[in-house]
């Protein structure tokens, strides 16, 4: 970089076009990381001396359930899927298990939680893997029989309060050390595993198969149908776990709790580089795209936005940079 | 007179044999009209003074689902599909009661038209955002759905506006007989009229053509990018149709989307739509909302929990699918 000068874009390969596409297309934490960044400056630019260790707490805190959330929809979309009954899941886990810890303590709580999302994933899985079901309309309509099911559970438990159990809530809303939040001391291991776990593990390389061309990764030899089936079982569970979060976060659990998450945890997905077509991707950058997202809800927010226009936003947000993937990978 | 019948005799033996070659050709719609005729009987077993009045509240009561079924069923036989449906509805109710509250009937005349030429710009928008960016259509609608809901809220925050007195009547009571619901004619009028000469033109083999085959669609010269957009302008019409027919008939709008995006995908695969596109009409889906709203009441006289009425919902979306795709695999391999 010492020979700075004219014509410094033909002669230095750091700055072609093609340099940046392949960046953008192998490495897309670099750019995002950027973008992460360029949002921090601007925050502090609009509301100086906002930027502090303890309001990166607040800010991780929040955008811990949505990256996993967002994971679940990573794991789908790796696969050609989508998985939109993630909001409607987790909203009954977290619901479930807030009203089990007054009669049966808090374990048996949160194991009937991670239960009841179990089985709706393995529903979903059946329908999606087995029954060959679109899954944009299968998780669709999974999300339609969760909230009804959920709807009838809670006038059958209007007696028992809501009650989230004190580790539910060290672990959502509490911070260690002044600013970091506890949620991490859960996420740091599990984004370790499925980040490996793609990478590395024959399950992760069989997702990427099935995404990138099923029907080879079936002449292969891949029982495409088990291969979805646990796919939904782990997003199911990974939408409790968050849901037992966000419940920790708000300190309260309803049947429409995780609802709103929906699109963003799309969003936060597509943003951080995983093509909805399958076959690309990874959670890292699922995780810097929901702390995008935050950034940018923290952003709107301080500008006083109102929240229709948010979702206007969240929308367009979307679409432009699904067209910029697609039109850096060339996929069609 | 003569010889025009003689014309046509030279083509068409008979009506008898036309009628049986259309129930030979249309299996699908004359097992939706059975399954329709068992509802009614079943409704009619729960409650016995089920008649006339029953008849016209269907009529108004499904004339949104029906005209937004029929919106879902032109892009999906185009070979899309099209999740905004549900807030192009919205965002058009929203409009058309906003700009007709307390307006003339002359001006509410505009307004319908207006809000028509609305529902079709957002639709080719939807079309256009498609085909200029190359993104799968369900990630593009996906999205869209959040940004035409979020212009309506920032309309109006609450529901409000109104509806010109002779909007509502247009759909509201019933027209000649008791048996015959204004609502059920408007549908009829407005898909004879829009659909019927599309299906027959060169337009509406296009549409079929790219939704069966695009790549042959291309090579035999249809303009596919082109004929994409016009599919999904056609749902953004019938999808402002849908929206009317909501302000017209609770008189004012609600900018929150009601359930119609995912109750017109079960109608139009409940209807004998294909998914992958290319196959279906619009009459199956019609047929397969009523046999869906039938369904809801027959469940509501029954007394079951209403918020089971969800659970059914969601169960019959799937199964109907699952249905659907068991028979497509049926058809592949023999």
């Amino acid at each position: 970089m010492t020979s700075v000068g004219t014509g410094t874009a033909e002669r230095n390969p750091w700055l072609t076009r093609a340099t940046w596409r392949r960046i953008l297309r192998d490495q897309p934490l670099i750019p995002l990381s950027g973008l992460l960044i360029a949002l921090v400056i601007v925050l502090q630019l609009v509301q100086p001396g906002i930027v502090t260790a303890s309001w990166a707490g607040v800010i991780v805190r929040q955008a811990v359930p949505l990256a996993i959330l967002a994971g679940c929809q990573t794991l789908a979309m790796l696969t050609g899927g989508i998985d939109l009954s993630v909001g409607a899941v987790a909203s009954m886990a977290a619901f479930v298990m807030a009203t089990l810890v007054n009669g049966q303590g808090p374990v048996v709580a949160v194991l009937a939680g991670l239960g009841v999302a179990l089985a709706a994933g393995v529903v979903t899985g059946v329908g999606i893997g087995v029954f060959k079901v679109h899954p944009l309309i299968m998780t669709l309509g999974m999300s339609l029989v969760v909230l009804g099911l959920v709807a009838v559970y809670q006038l059958a438990m209007v007696l028992s309060g809501v009650v989230i159990p004190d580790p539910i809530l060290w672990l959502g809303s509490e911070t260690s050390f002044g600013f970091l939040p506890n949620s991490l001391f859960l996420f740091v291991p599990l984004s370790a595993v499925i980040v490996l776990g793609l990478r590395r593990s024959g399950y992760g390389r069989l997702l990427f198969a099935v995404g990138d061309n099923a029907i080879a990764a079936r002449l292969a030899g891949v029982r495409i149908w088990q291969v979805l089936i646990v796919l939904y079982t782990l997003s199911a569970l990974l939408a409790a776990i968050a849901g037992f979060l966000i419940a920790g976060l708000n300190k309260t659990a309803s049947p429409a709790l995780v609802e709103s998450a929906v699109l963003p945890s799309v969003a936060a997905a597509v943003i951080g580089g995983t093509s909805i077509l399958g076959g690309r991707g990874g959670f890292a950058g699922t995780i810097v795209g929901a702390l995008i997202l935050t950034l940018l809800t923290t952003l709107l927010t301080t500008l006083n936005m109102p929240e229709a226009m948010r979702q206007v936003l969240f929308g367009a947000i979307i679409v432009v940079v699904a067209a910029a993937y697609t039109r850096v990978t060339g996929e069609a | 007179m003569s010889a025009a019948t003689e014309a046509l005799g030279r083509r068409r033996v008979g009506v008898g044999e036309a009628v049986t070659s259309w129930i030979r050709r249309s299996p699908w719609i004359v097992a939706l009209i059975g399954l329709l005729v068992v509802f009614f009987a079943i409704t009619k077993m729960l409650v016995p003074n089920y008649g006339a009045p029953g008849v016209q509240a269907l009529g108004i009561s499904i004339l949104p689902n029906a005209l937004a079924a029929v919106a879902q069923a032109i892009v999906v036989i185009s070979g899309g599909i099209d999740l905004s449906v549900g807030s192009m509805m919205a965002l058009t109710s929203v409009v058309s009661a906003v700009l007709m509250k307390g307006q003339s009937d002359i001006f509410a005349v505009g307004v319908v038209l207006g809000t028509l030429a609305l529902g079709v710009l957002l639709g080719a928008i939807n079309g256009a955002l498609i085909v200029a960016t190359r993104v799968p259509d369900i990630v593009v609608t996906l999205a869209m759905s959040f940004v035409w809901a979020g212009v309506a809220l920032l309309i109006i925050h609450t529901p409000g506006g109104g509806a010109a007195p002779w909007l509502m009547e247009t759909i509201r009571g019933p027209l000649v007989s008791e048996w015959i619901p204004r609502g059920l004619v408007v549908l009829a009028v407005l898909v004879g009229a829009i659909w019927i000469p599309l299906r027959r033109s060169n337009l509406g083999l296009s549409l079929f053509a790219i939704g069966s085959n695009r790549l042959a669609a291309f090579r035999s010269g249809v303009p596919v990018d082109r004929m994409k957009i016009v599919s999904y302008a056609l749902t953004g019409l019938f999808s402002s149709l849908a929206g009317l027919a909501l302000t017209a008939n609770t008189g004012n709008a609600s900018p929150v989307p009601g359930p119609y995006t995912l109750e017109s995908i079960a109608a139009i695969v409940l209807g004998g739509v294909s998914l992958a596109g290319g196959r279906g009409g619009v009459v199956g889906p019609i047929l397969a909302v009523a046999v869906l709203y039938l369904i809801r009441i027959d469940l509501q006289f029954i007394g079951i929990n209403p918020n089971f009425g969800t659970v059914v919902q969601g169960v019959i979306l799937i199964g109907v699918v699952m249905l659907g795709s068991f028979l497509a695999l049926r058809r592949v391999r023999p």
